[in-house]
């Protein structure tokens, strides 16, 4: 329950505000920065969430702006931290990209969403396509007012009625991310795969679908054999459309989905992920005058897959300069930004290892703070037709009233997710950490 | 006419357009006020000019008036009375947008004036057959209670919400119990603190449960937020109750929206006490991990909030995520607020299987640039430590590598937790001292001199330079900060009583200036000048082993805690009254909460869990681990026992410790107990009300009559 919203930049000057109750006045959102400067001096950390003087501030950041909400009362954080992130997300399908500019050029539009999505400080309507629907830019155009989507208060408060397609599509993404972390001495030491189905829905009227995976407990639960692999999902979660209690009670995925594009579920494995790409480097830094890198990357996948797009960025120090390169394949750009080189690989072949070089002067002064910067290595890849975990769509049925066929479509992709990293650039000569036990 | 700003300037020009023929150019001008108005401009005097365009069948233009209405009906309260009659009518408008924006904006305009002419639309609009009218009108109430209870009753309106809890749409039983909830928090926060009548807006009965429990499965999902949310509220009659409503609630924990996940566990862990069947139990709780990790790749600040609720579960449900802790290894890119949080739970995750992984990470980020982290890391190498006795041996390994990196907070912290180490397993890791004197002149902060300073006096009998070690320190007493120069004080006590041949120099040497410095020094002379004897067993007396406790927060706080997940109190682990400003009203909601402290002493223990009280409580650790409790733990500090990152940090720096010490000692002896006690007063009346259970073990403090006295002859000593 929040009693305001702003949107600040960042020296904390509100460029939109909207107060929902009276407790709050306005006058506390030009207090937000000050606090947080006052935190950061006395060395301590800045916490989505703080209180001051019998207010509780609550706060994300996104790119160059805080969305901020106040409140009085022992209120639902995280039920706010997340609204918060939503009307970022709404604001971003509006306008593509949210920052100062956008938000002075559609003040109103902000306005009225503001009034819409949330009422006395309640969250309430949060799908952006439903919004469309009755809150655009264009509306003053319209010669007929605007009503209420009954997609608003519907049960099914996620599509409209009366959709209609000369040609029935559902397209199915299976997209898996997976995040690891390799020690420095080539153990994996966390992995987990982030699975999301997308959904691209070109159907017509209020089909019924369900959809089958090769899921280990359902297959379990029935009785029945899997033929091939089944995987077990630790963690299932669902688009609002998709019924829970029929999921708790036989696993069985039933929804009415919504038009056009969307997340149906996503998913979390934890079982042990060999790197599909392995990266290591050997740095040989003379301090004062040049350090030296030779970096492997290796993929280990099955031969007749390939992986696209593989971008490896390797950690460089701040002040390396006058870079010089040389790669068995793919191109090396020197990031200074980033303070590391990336080697772009456009297509990397399964069981296919290359090597490269790279050469950097550093400069003979050392600054005051030696301390080395242990980023580690970082990859982005893309397999398409390949999924880690095995999952399997075996069937998607679409039943509507009107007994239309529709064709599902299925693409598989596996792609590295926001941390796929390696700590294995070590010193030449110095061994790898080992472990003291 | 009122009097009007001059013929010129932006308002004037405003004016006039908004009172144009043309609509195009009356439209344009309403946005232009909105715009000045956004950007902090005062726009009040435009009030009767924005009003004029009030009725218009463009829905946006009547949105835009209705925005400056509700930023300025305060202002122009007398004034807000003319747009009366276009609310009304806007409320029988035929498009259910248009009603329910006029509702929703009336509710919002908080004049008295138009309060009166809110209530015949609002009832309308309770019974409107378009459920969006209806919903608005739900949370309308609410407003209007918050504005005019009385109204609200008179009118019955609560009597109506009450009757839409049936209602045959789920997003307006999801308002209903959202305004009623609400009413509810503000009637019981409003009553006079006397009256122990409970207003009963909204009390759940069984029959109520049910349609919640149906309605749950339907709304969308801040609806079921609102519904979970009463549903925490629930009494179950019975243990067959309380496990029905855990078996519905639970397939929330698949939802992708994470407050509805968070909700439910709070659900959960109420109703979860009266659960009696123990595979229930089991089952609920093993379903709880995988959302709780899932929640993990959330945005960083909704990872913060869950990791807050994952660190209280962790407290009362220590098996919740035993085999999970990779999980909350820190990313490279993660904020720092977040990485802290990850190193706590790690912490409390560690065990006999997994502390090798945890401490090859620990000392991974001890290399990292962000000295705040690396500290933290280091500090959580020392915990680790000291929960896992087996572990410790590899964990002061790990120490002496980050000792040898030479770098110099690095090396500072890393003497700091060393001498927790010491506390906890005493002369067992000696090997060590020569690699901690070796960098003793890398120390500059006080927190590591003390520590440093206190190994040596500790263990002065086998460092064979102890005194030319602490003679460094009393070279440069006088400039020292005031817990260093007493920890110096009394580690060239401990050598004297352990080497007395070798180091009566140096004793002789340390001259105090600051008050309690020159108290303390008194104190040590007298004892050494009139009983060695008891100088000794009062210094160098046994100390218990240290210990970190599992828990940050009292039992009784930790269940009312558990009650409010996902709440701000549970994020930031205090009890509700501690930041929000009921007065007495909050303090009288704790004992409705029926909770078995009082408030003095949860107050109390909120401060203790707080930053501030480590060294209280370490002392209430040593009584806990003596097995008697002394005056101290009998005021109930005990099971408020501190963060454990907290307690790590400067314990030996305050004079408190010592302090404790030699009160330690007192309890089996009682030569020069009433001098002691005399002299040590100033020191212990500052503390004040929690120490004052010491009375239970020593005499009261007395005022220190008789200092003038002793003090010449200590005087005649020196």
């Amino acid at each position: 329950m929040a009693s305001l919203i702003a949107i600040l930049d960042l020296k904390g000057k509100p460029l939109i505000q909207r107060s929902y109750k009276d407790d709050v006045p306005s006058s506390y959102i030009e207090r937000f920065l000050p606090l947080v400067l006052d935190i950061e001096e006395e060395g301590q950390q800045v916490t989505p969430c703080f209180s001051s003087q019998g207010i509780n501030y609550m706060h994300i950041r996104h790119s160059n702006l805080y969305i901020l909400a106040l409140s009085k009362r022992n209120s639902n954080a995280a039920e706010i931290i997340i609204f918060l992130h939503r009307l970022a997300q709404v604001l971003m399908e509006y306008f593509k990209e949210l920052e100062e500019e956008s938000i002075r050029d559609n003040f109103v539009i902000i306005y009225e969403l503001m009034d819409e999505m949330m009422d006395f400080g309640f969250p309430q309507t949060t799908e952006s396509k439903i919004l469309q629907e009755y809150i655009t830019q264009e509306s003053h155009k319209l010669e007929i007012q605007a009503r209420p989507p009954m997609a608003v208060t519907n049960a099914v408060s996620w599509r409209t009625e009366g959709i209609r397609y000369r040609k029935n599509e559902v397209f199915l993404d299976v997209v898996e991310s997976v995040n690891l972390l390799v020690n420095s001495n080539g153990n994996v030491v966390r992995s987990e795969i982030l699975g999301a189905v997308k959904m691209k829905c070109y159907l017509s009227g209020m089909p019924e679908l369900r959809l089958g995976l090769n899921d280990k407990v359902m297959f379990e639960s029935t009785g029945r054999t899997a033929r091939g692999k089944a995987i077990e999902m630790e963690d299932v979660k669902f688009h609002q459309c998709v019924r829970l209690s029929r999921f708790e009670n036989d696993r069985t995925i039933s929804f009415i989905p919504p038009d056009g594009e969307f997340e149906l579920m996503s998913y979390r494995l934890s079982t042990p992920v060999k790197p599909l790409i392995w990266v290591e480097a050997a740095v040989e830094s003379h301090k004062g005058s040049r350090v030296e890198y030779m970096v492997k990357c290796k993929a280990q996948f099955k031969r007749r897959s390939s992986a696209n797009n593989v971008e490896i960025y390797v950690p460089v120090p701040d002040d390396a300069d006058s870079p010089k390169f040389r790669a068995s394949t793919g191109s090396v750009q020197y990031a200074p930004d980033k303070s590391a080189f990336v080697w772009k690989i456009k297509q990397l072949g399964g069981g296919r290892e290359y090597l490269m070089r790279a050469h950097f002067g550093l400069p003979s002064v050392k600054s005051e703070q030696d301390m080395e910067k242990r980023a580690p290595i970082s990859v982005k890849f893309e397999i398409p037709y390949f999924t880690v975990s095995g999952i399997q769509v075996r069937y998607l049925k679409i039943v509507e009233k009107s007994g239309y066929q529709a064709l599902p479509w299925v693409r598989y992709i596996t792609q590295n997710g926001d941390d796929y990293s390696l700590r294995t650039a070590l010193e030449k000569g110095s061994t790898p950490i080992v472990q003291q036990m | 006419m009122s009097i009007r700003a001059p013929r010129k300037g932006e308002n004037y020009e405003l004016s006039v357009d908004l009172n144009s023929e043309y609509r195009d150019k009356r439209k344009d001008a309403i946005k232009r006020v909105i715009a000045s108005m956004t950007v902090g401009k005062d726009v009040s005097g435009l009030f009767p000019d924005v009003l004029k365009n009030m009725q218009t069948d463009d829905l946006e233009q009547k949105k835009l008036v209705y925005l400056y209405l509700m930023n300025y009906a305060k202002t122009q309260p007398e004034l807000v009375i003319l747009a009366v009659n276009t609310f009304v009518k806007d409320s029988e408008d035929p498009n259910p947008l248009v009603r329910a924006l006029a509702i929703r904006t009336m509710g919002c305009l908080r004049a008295e004036k138009i309060i009166d002419y809110l209530c015949d639309p609002l009832q309308r609009a309770l019974r409107d057959d378009n459920p969006y009218v209806r919903k608005t009108a739900a949370l309308c109430v609410a407003k209007l209670y918050d504005l005019k209870p009385e109204l609200v009753i008179e009118n019955g309106f609560l009597d109506q919400l009450r009757d839409m809890i049936s209602d045959s749409n789920p997003m307006v039983v999801a308002n209903t119990v959202a305004a009623l909830t609400d009413i509810h928090i503000s009637a019981t926060s409003n009553q006079p603190s006397d009256s122990t009548s409970d207003p009963a807006v909204f009390s759940i009965t069984s029959a109520i449960l049910n349609k919640l429990l149906i309605a749950l499965n339907e709304c969308s999902e801040w609806g079921r937020v609102a519904i979970l949310n009463a549903l925490a509220r629930y009494d179950a009659t019975d243990d067959k109750e309380s496990e029905h409503i855990c078996e519905r609630v639970v397939p929330q924990f698949q939802h992708v929206n994470g407050s509805v996940v968070l909700a439910a566990m709070k659900v959960i862990m109420i109703h979860i006490r009266h659960v009696r069947r123990d595979d229930l139990v089991k089952q609920l709780i093993r379903k709880m991990a995988p959302p709780l990790v899932t929640l993990l790749s959330s945005p960083p600040e909704v990872q913060w909030v869950a990791l807050r609720n994952i660190n209280l579960l962790l407290q009362k449900r220590s098996d919740l995520l035993s085999n999970e802790m990779r999980v909350f290894f820190c990313k490279y890119n993660d904020p720092l607020y977040v990485k802290i949080e990850k190193l706590d739970i790690m912490v409390r995750l560690a065990s006999d299987s997994n502390v090798d992984a945890l401490l090859s990470e620990l000392k991974e980020y001890s290399s990292e640039v962000d000295v705040d982290f690396v500290r933290k890391s280091i500090k959580a190498i020392g915990q680790t430590a000291i929960l896992i006795e087996s572990a410790a041996e590899r964990c002061v390994n790990v120490l002496l590598e980050l000792i040898n990196t030479r770098v110099s907070y690095v090396v500072q912290e890393a003497v700091v937790v060393m001498k927790d180490i010491f506390r906890k397993y005493p002369s067992t890791y000696e090997g060590v001292i020569p690699t901690l004197c070796a960098n003793l002149e890398e120390l500059d902060e006080p927190e590591a001199k003390t520590s440093l300073i206190w190994i040596i006096g500790e263990y002065a009998d086998k460092i064979d330079n102890a005194d030319e070690l602490l003679g460094i320190f009393v070279d440069s007493f006088i400039e020292e900060s005031y817990q260093v120069q007493l920890q110096t004080l009394t580690a060239v006590v401990k050598l004297f009583l352990k080497k007395p041949d070798s180091s009566q120099g140096v004793v002789q040497r340390v001259i105090a200036i600051h008050h309690d410095v020159r108290d303390r020094a008194y104190i040590y002379w007298r004892l050494l000048s009139t009983d060695p004897g008891a100088a000794k067993a009062v210094v160098l007396a046994h100390r218990p082993p240290i210990s970190i406790p599992r828990t940050t927060v009292s039992p009784a706080l930790l269940e009312e805690l558990l009650g409010e997940i996902s709440s701000l109190a549970s994020v930031y682990h205090k009890p509700a009254e501690t930041f929000v400003g009921h007065g007495r009203v909050g303090a009288d909601s704790v004992q409705r909460k029926g909770s078995e402290i009082s408030d003095a002493q949860k107050a109390l223990q909120t401060v203790v869990a707080g930053q501030q009280a480590e060294n209280l409580l370490d002392f209430g650790d040593d009584s806990a681990q003596d097995g008697q409790p002394s005056g101290l733990a009998a005021t109930q500090i005990l099971p408020s026992t501190p963060a454990a990152a907290n307690f790590l940090s400067g314990t030996s720096a305050n004079p408190l410790d010592d302090l404790v010490s030699i009160f330690g000692g007192m309890e089996t002896m009682d030569t020069g107990a009433g001098s002691l006690s005399t002299a040590l007063s100033p020191t212990v009346t500052s503390l004040s009300s929690p120490f004052e259970g010491f009375g239970g073990s020593s005499a009261p403090p007395s005022q220190p009559a008789q200092n003038a006295q002793p003090q010449e002859d200590l005087l005649g000593l020196f």
